[in-house]
């Protein structure tokens, strides 16, 4: 009988096995195979903007990501040094095999036991999740959270080629995703991909613009440390009209427009294809070359992903200024998987129908290994509180991105992938990288989710805080420099906990509110929001909707 | 037609008596009207009897569009519109109460968002995509953001609704014993505040109603404004400082070079009948209460300033509401168009969304709520 199951050893999975076994929870880790645990299966680089501030968070609860990231550093660098302390955001290039090793070190540490076998079953009983079913026989559960990713009836494009599958030479999880289906939680299909990997010793490099590494040695987590690993460098070079005609002339041939692929795919991270096609006369776009590790030549060229043929992949590369004698290793592809309408989550990421069932990840229609990693937290945290009867841990939009994401999440759900921004948080000027530990410190404490080691750094810093000292440290200058918008975000956040105090609870009969249009009711009654603050930010809900239904609840309570 | 009895049995009035059932009503309530004969004493004995009936009480103020709103027979924007109408006392307030329902406020706010969310992305752009070179830098965001606020400004400036529903405040002032208190008994045309030579002899103000050319007027008279040392005059004179900034149009009569700084003040030269002040100054109107000389002239003026402070028949005006959520954005703008920083002026921007959010109903639920059904006065 375990506490929590986890299905899934992707940056959710591991992230919610890691939390839960910190709670105190018996945890086991269901993965097709122990080489996964810690797997980057697209970019080689962990952070960026919005992106590292979720990592900082997750570290201030004692994740694994900051720390493996800082094990297997091999390039770093501070975007938007320029442009003040809230927006700027640490991002790494992390080596692929010490990045999976410093995430499998971890999970070995941390107690999680680990069950090489294929999920095939959930059994629940009187809305309750009890176990599950898998290749190796059933396993008795008190909370389960799914964290598989892209391998949900996945399905790979190379071309014209459509191969059953979530990576590379791997399974998909195709009988889960019937039964997802089954109980109601499917809802769509969306897409993603991943640009060919190149030879690196193929590459002209002295061509190119190098990026060099920062000299400062920043790290990612606050108990990281510099492992000391040489710094390599990245380039930078574009695509040229050469290149765009190519893939032009192969449109035809490729399954985004053929009409192979219906799921949707990521503005914010197009394929090369979808660039040529909405922004097709632009002079060119820009290719990052990425090093994937230290003993490896393989390159991550950073913009183009692909699912054109690997014989249009291979015009088109050379097609590209320092590339002209690339080799490409392993052609680029588009995944298209199933996703899960995440409204029918509460805020601990717990189905809304079934007790005890957690999603975590890209499975929830996000995209990125933070997103995917913060969300693991949450439902780690909220699996092992529903097993061993702690309290929850909720994340709000005033003191975290979590916050921000696990908000947009369950009540706005999502039509295309959904990555991290800053812009997505009103409250920015007060969520930095620079105080996570400040802003989630009391939280985490208050999880019981940390280690020694963390709990004596977080006193330190509150300590630290309350010294006259503070002021002159970076982040006290930074809360200085912010200090006149974050009190007027006080006073907005003051009106915010007002409505919020307004609840209306999973089980508000929205059709019986007088003057709500049916619109209305289907978006309320899909989203199920907790408090009348929550129904405020439901797209498409109305003022008058909104009035109505605060008229309707005030009256409830009376 | 019914009659109307008390309790007792004793005939209180012969009344039409309409009667409505509900869901189909105004409120969504099965309703009952009494139009019963207007004396005072009627309507008293009337609503004593009602109000002998158990569970019988008045209406709250705005109470019945409360419950035609709870009971969704009307949506906000209704409520809205509704509460503009049944204020509406003249045909021009009216219109424009019309034409706020109809949704031409909400065109042009429409158009501002749109333009706002449109800077707002571009700042935004510039701080989430680092690496891309397409979005770096964008010089003229500035001076866009200083467009809008300008923009926004000029509706700013334009006559507000409150003087329309409320009446235009003119105030009287300048110092003690200049006929103050006679030029408002002139213009009024009776004795309504009390004349000495006595220095100081209003010591509150007094505020008459009256109408120039079917316009509502609250003409204003106040203490003179002088250093005193007797506390009661002391606060009547402070009081009039307040009145007269607050007024919409100043009547003043005291020396032209003396006057307060005001957008909309007639400089009066009073007392023209008596010797020695027969030479007005220029730029003021020679006036005397006395005789009357010069009255003809400066209703003339005063209707003239009235009318620039009230809405253009069919144009839009703004609420105070209204007004107050536009400034708070144009303020955003100007410092987002000044900021220097990106991050900042992304906020500011950010502020100045939220400000049309408030403006439009999409924040702040309560807010909104309390600001609408608070302008009631009884009943429907």
């Amino acid at each position: 009988m375990y506490d929590v199951l986890v299905i899934g050893g992707g940056h959710a999975g591991c992230e919610a096995a890691g939390a839960a076994a910190r709670r105190g929870a018996r945890v086991g880790l269901v993965t097709f195979r122990t080489e996964d645990i810690g797997q980057m299966s697209c970019n080689p680089s962990i952070g960026g903007v919005g992106k590292g501030h979720l990592v900082r968070e997750l570290d201030v609860f004692d994740g694994l990501m900051g720390r493996a990231a800082d094990r297997a550093a091999i390039h770093r660098r501070m975007l938007n040094r320029s442009k003040g302390p809230a927006v700027q955001g640490p991002r790494l290039q992390a080596d692929r095999r010490l990045y999976r090793q410093a995430v499998a070190e971890q999970i070995g540490e941390s107690g999680v036991e680990l069950l090489v076998c294929e999920a095939l079953r959930l059994i629940v009983r009187a809305g309750r999740i009890e176990g599950l079913e898998t290749s190796i026989g059933t396993l008795a559960c008190s909370a389960l959270v799914i964290g598989t990713g892209t391998f949900l009836d996945a399905r790979m494009f190379v071309g014209e080629k459509m191969i059953e599958g979530g990576r590379h030479g791997e399974q998909a999880a195709r009988v889960l995703g019937a039964q997802v289906r089954e109980i109601g939680l499917g809802q769509g299909r969306l897409k993603t991909g991943t640009p060919p990997r190149l030879d690196g010793r193929t590459i002209d490099w002295a061509r190119l613009e190098r990026q060099p590494s920062d000299e400062e040695q920043w790290t990612m987590s606050a108990l990281g440390e510099l492992a000391g690993r040489p710094q390599v460098h990245c380039a930078v070079t574009r695509t040229t009209e050469r290149t765009h005609e190519i893939i032009e002339a192969n449109f035809c041939r490729s399954p985004l427009f053929a009409g192979a692929i219906a799921g949707r795919g990521p503005r914010y991270c197009p394929s090369i294809e979808d660039k040529v096609k909405r922004f097709g006369g632009r002079d060119g776009h820009q290719v990052f070359l990425e090093p994937e590790g230290l003993d490896d030549a393989l390159i991550y060229p950073n913009g183009i992903s692909t699912s054109l043929p690997k014989d249009v992949q291979r015009q088109f590369i050379r097609t590209i200024p320092g590339l002209e004698r690339a080799e490409i290793v392993r052609a680029g592809y588009a995944v298209e998987y199933e996703f899960v309408d995440p409204r029918s989550l509460g805020s601990t990421l717990q189905v809304h129908e079934i007790a005890g069932l957690f999603l975590a990840g890209q499975i929830n229609g996000t995209t990125g290994y933070e997103e995917a990693a913060a969300q693991g937290l949450v439902a780690g945290l909220n699996a092992a509180a529903t097993a061993l009867d702690l309290e929850p841990v909720r994340f709000d939009r005033r003191s975290s991105y979590i916050g921000v994401m696990i908000d947009d999440l369950t009540l706005q759900g999502v039509s295309e992938p959904y990555r991290m921004m800053t812009a997505r948080a009103e409250y920015r000027l007060a969520l930095r990288a620079d105080n996570a530990t400040t802003r989630l410190g009391q939280a985490a404490l208050a999880a019981g989710c940390v280690g020694d080691r963390r709990r004596r750094h977080i006193e330190k810093h509150f300590a630290r805080r309350a010294s006259p000292a503070w002021v002159a440290t970076e982040e006290g200058r930074a809360d200085a420099l912010y200090a006149p918008y974050l009190q007027r975000q006080d006073r907005e956040w003051d009106a915010v906990r007002r409505d919020s105090r307004i609840r209306l609870g999973s089980a508000f009969d929205y059709g019986a509110v007088p003057g709500l249009s049916n619109e209305m009711i289907e978006r309320l009654s899909t989203a199920r929001p907790e408090t009348l603050d929550q129904a405020s930010r439901i797209a498409g809900v109305t003022p008058a909707a909104l009035s109505a239904l605060h008229v309707a609840a005030s009256r409830a309570e009376v | 037609m019914r009659a109307l009895r008390d309790r007792n049995g004793s005939l209180l009035d012969e009344a039409l008596v309409l009667r409505f059932d509900g869901p189909a009503t105004s409120t969504g309530e099965d309703l009952v009207e009494l139009h019963c004969h207007g004396g005072r004493a009627v309507v008293a004995a009337i609503l004593d009897a009602l109000g002998a009936i158990e569970g019988v009480r008045s209406a709250q103020p705005g109470e019945f569009t409360r419950r035609a709103f709870e009971n969704g027979r009307i949506d906000l924007t209704e409520a809205e519109g509704l509460a503009d109408l049944i204020e509406a006392e003249t045909e021009s307030q009216r219109r424009a109460a019309l034409m706020m329902a109809e949704g031409g406020l909400r065109k042009e706010i429409g158009a501002w968002q749109e333009r706002l969310l449109g800077l707002a992305a571009r700042a935004e752009a510039a701080i989430d995509y680092v690496d891309e070179d397409s979005v770096d830098g964008d010089p003229s965001l500035s001076s866009d953001c200083g467009a809008l606020a300008e923009g926004l400004s000029r509706w700013l400036d334009r006559p507000r609704v409150e003087p329309l529903r409320d009446g235009v405040r003119v105030v009287i002032s300048g110092p003690p014993n200049v006929g103050k208190s006679s030029l408002l008994n002139a213009i009024v045309g009776f004795d309504r505040a009390i004349v000495t030579n006595i220095p100081g002899t209003t010591r509150d103000h007094i505020e008459v109603p009256v109408a120039f050319a079917g316009v509502p007027v609250r003409l204003t008279d106040t203490a003179g404004l002088r250093e005193s040392g007797e506390s009661v005059e002391r606060i009547g004179v402070d009081r009039a400082r307040r009145l007269t900034e607050l007024a919409d149009v100043l009547l003043w009569l005291g020396e032209p070079g003396d006057v307060p700084d005001h957008p909309r003040a007639i400089l009066v030269h009073p007392r023209s009948d008596l010797a020695g002040r027969r030479q007005p100054p220029t730029g003021t109107i020679a006036v005397s209460s006395l005789t009357g000389a010069g009255l003809a002239e400066l209703t003339q003026v005063l209707v003239r300033k009235v009318r620039s402070v009230l809405p253009a028949e069919g144009e839009m005006a703004l609420n105070a509401r209204q007004a107050g959520c536009l400034d708070e954005a144009r303020q955003a703008l100007e410092q987002a168009g000044r900021s220097g920083d990106p991050v900042i002026a992304a906020e500011l921007l950010r502020q100045a969304r939220a400000s049309f959010d408030r403006l439009t109903g999409r924040a702040g639920v309560e807010d909104l709520l309390d600001a609408l059904f608070g302008r009631f006065c009884l009943g429907k």
